[in-house]
């Protein structure tokens, strides 16, 4: 009997091991919905410290401008290359904008912007909240009466979610221009075949569709952001930890929405995608 | 500030204490049953302490005792697994998250290491309770914090940023921040830890001259016995979890209780001042 339920005790116990990093996952995403509701609860609260929130959108957007628009270019240049090369072998290397653009519009734009801005916003925040942290300043906050995830979290939230979306349109015009450069002024493409093909690809939906994932990406960034940084510990080395987490936790998280949020974006905003 | 901890007829220490749920004129604070563990270790367990108001009182122990735990229950920073803590007749873990903001102004706290805002100059560092708790304009502010300053030796220093400061001098700002709202309540984190002696000194000076000039009570957390009898009229001795010894200084040091007895004559003051 008692040989019986210890067997069946080491059972349970094996099973749980086995579940552990499932149980952490759930219990982890868990953490982040509770720290963005904590946050969203002080929206409508007064004060509303409209500077705390521009400095944010300066951080998370001004910022992380330079970088995004850089990669935007280079993106489109190669994307562009690319594009004319392989429609060339077919006479097409005028569907190269078309392709591009919609291509930009839909993932490169809003994906590849997130994850500059988890590259830099992202590990910024985690390391700036993370040394409040722990040399006590978060503490200093809440002793004098002031809610830190009103005043620290909440900013940079709203800020990710406004600044997202604009960084991936401004990733995506800049994509744009540097494809139109490599494909009509390199590579010779008639201008008024690349603009035609492009017209007719590349519909308004696409570059909405890509500009409603920046905004979830945003949210998503700062917020993995945000939680690393309030929940550091262990001095400079938890600092360090979880600004690496920030980053690997955040791209990770931006690519695996990315894929749902397709699935969603298709079935709701295209009329007849043949998805079943 | 408390005008009626100036009154030269005020309570006798003979006086019956009032119940818990009313205000006592001697004990300012009153902490009963406060039991508290994270994870599965016990920090803290069945902590009784009274602090006396108007005076200067000292929670010394060992590092890691939970000196420090036991402190921010008191302004409920951290919440207990069990007991209860009273200021001025109100069971602070009763509150609401508003009537906590407010009675959270009754209370300055100065930590270890100053807990200065980095991206912040002295003054908006000083500055920054008002602004968030006062509808004074600039210049009133401006005013107050330039008075707090001066009376710790700081003015001139306005526009420093906490970086260029010594370890004494971010001790007098964060000292000067927690003054600016006419705190009831002062606490001290180990305000003498990492200085040289006469920064000590000067710090000691420093919380006398706090408590003479704004007739505030306080609670110093501190194992440097010297410091400690500089500064205290009271003393209680935090160890293995519990209240070891509560007592004025002379009580203390005349204590024959091994553990505290031990701990004094080690710290190498117990010669020059356990014996009147």
């Amino acid at each position: 009997m008692s040989r019986g339920s210890s067997v069946g005790a080491d059972v349970v116990a094996g099973v749980k091991d086995a579940f552990a990093p499932v149980v952490r996952l759930v219990d982890r995403f868990g953490d982040h919905v509770i720290l963005m509701g904590r946050a969203f609860a002080w929206l409508p609260r007064r004060p509303f410290r409209p500077a705390n929130y521009l400095e944010a959108c300066e951080y998370v957007g001004v910022g992380s401008l330079p970088i995004v628009l850089l990669v935007g270019l280079f993106t489109g240049l190669v994307m562009g290359l690319q594009a004319v090369f392989a429609f060339r072998q077919f006479q097409l290397e005028s569907f190269a904008g078309g392709t591009t653009g919609k291509a930009l519009a839909v993932e490169l734009a809003p994906v590849l912007s997130a994850l500059m801005l988890a590259g830099r916003s992202g590990a910024g925040i985690a390391t700036e909240l993370g040394t409040m942290r722990i040399t006590e300043q978060i503490d200093a906050l809440e002793s004098m009466a002031v809610s830190p995830v009103q005043f620290l979290v909440l900013p940079r939230l709203v800020a990710g979610m406004l600044m997202a979306p604009i960084l991936s349109l401004l990733f995506f015009i800049v994509g744009m221009l540097g494809c139109y450069f490599i494909a009509v002024v390199v590579q010779h493409v008639d201008h008024g075949q690349f603009v035609l093909h492009t017209r007719d690809l590349l519909t308004t939906t696409d570059v909405i569709q890509g500009m409603l994932k920046s905004i979830v990406f945003g949210l998503i960034v700062i917020l993995i952001g945000c939680y690393q940084g309030y929940n550091a510990a262990g001095g400079g080395r938890g600092v360090g930890l979880g600004t690496t987490r920030a980053v690997v936790y955040a791209s990770v998280a931006v690519l695996v929405s990315d894929y749902f949020l397709t699935d969603i974006l298709l079935r709701v905003m295209s009329s007849d995608t043949g998805l079943r | 500030m408390n005008s009626e901890l100036a009154q030269p007829d005020g309570p006798t220490p003979e006086a019956a204490p009032a119940p818990l749920a009313e205000r006592d004129l001697r004990w300012h604070v009153r902490v009963r049953g406060l039991r508290k563990s994270f994870g599965p270790k016990l920090v803290l367990d069945g902590i009784d302490l009274d602090i006396e108001r108007g005076k200067v009182n000292v929670i010394i122990g060992a590092s890691g005792a939970g000196k420090s735990v036991l402190i921010k229950h008191f302004m409920c920073l951290l919440r207990p697994d069990r007991g209860s803590i009273w200021v001025d007749g109100t069971d602070v873990f009763a509150l609401g998250s508003q009537a906590l903001a407010r009675f959270r102004r009754k209370f300055g706290l100065v930590f270890q290491f100053a807990a200065l805002f980095d991206s912040l100059t002295v003054e908006e560092n000083c500055a920054f309770p008002l602004r968030e708790h006062t509808k004074l304009g600039k210049a009133a502010i401006k005013e107050i914090v330039r008075d707090r300053l001066a009376a710790l030796g700081l003015d001139g220093f306005q526009a420093a940023y906490p970086g260029s400061l010594s370890g004494g001098q971010r001790k007098r700002v964060g000292l000067a921040r927690a003054l600016v709202l006419e705190p009831e309540i002062l606490i001290f984190d180990e305000p003498t830890t990492g200085l040289d002696p006469l920064a000590t000194r000067n710090v000691d000076e420093m919380i006398l001259g706090a408590v003479e000039r704004y007739k505030v009570t306080s609670v110093v957390i501190s194992h440097d016995m010297a410091s400690v009898f500089r500064i205290a009229d009271r003393i209680a001795m935090l160890h293995e979890r519990r209240i070891l010894a509560a007592g004025t200084v002379d009580e203390i040091k005349a204590s024959a209780i091994p553990y505290l007895h031990e701990f004094i004559r080690t710290s190498g003051v117990a010669a020059a001042g356990a014996t009147p």
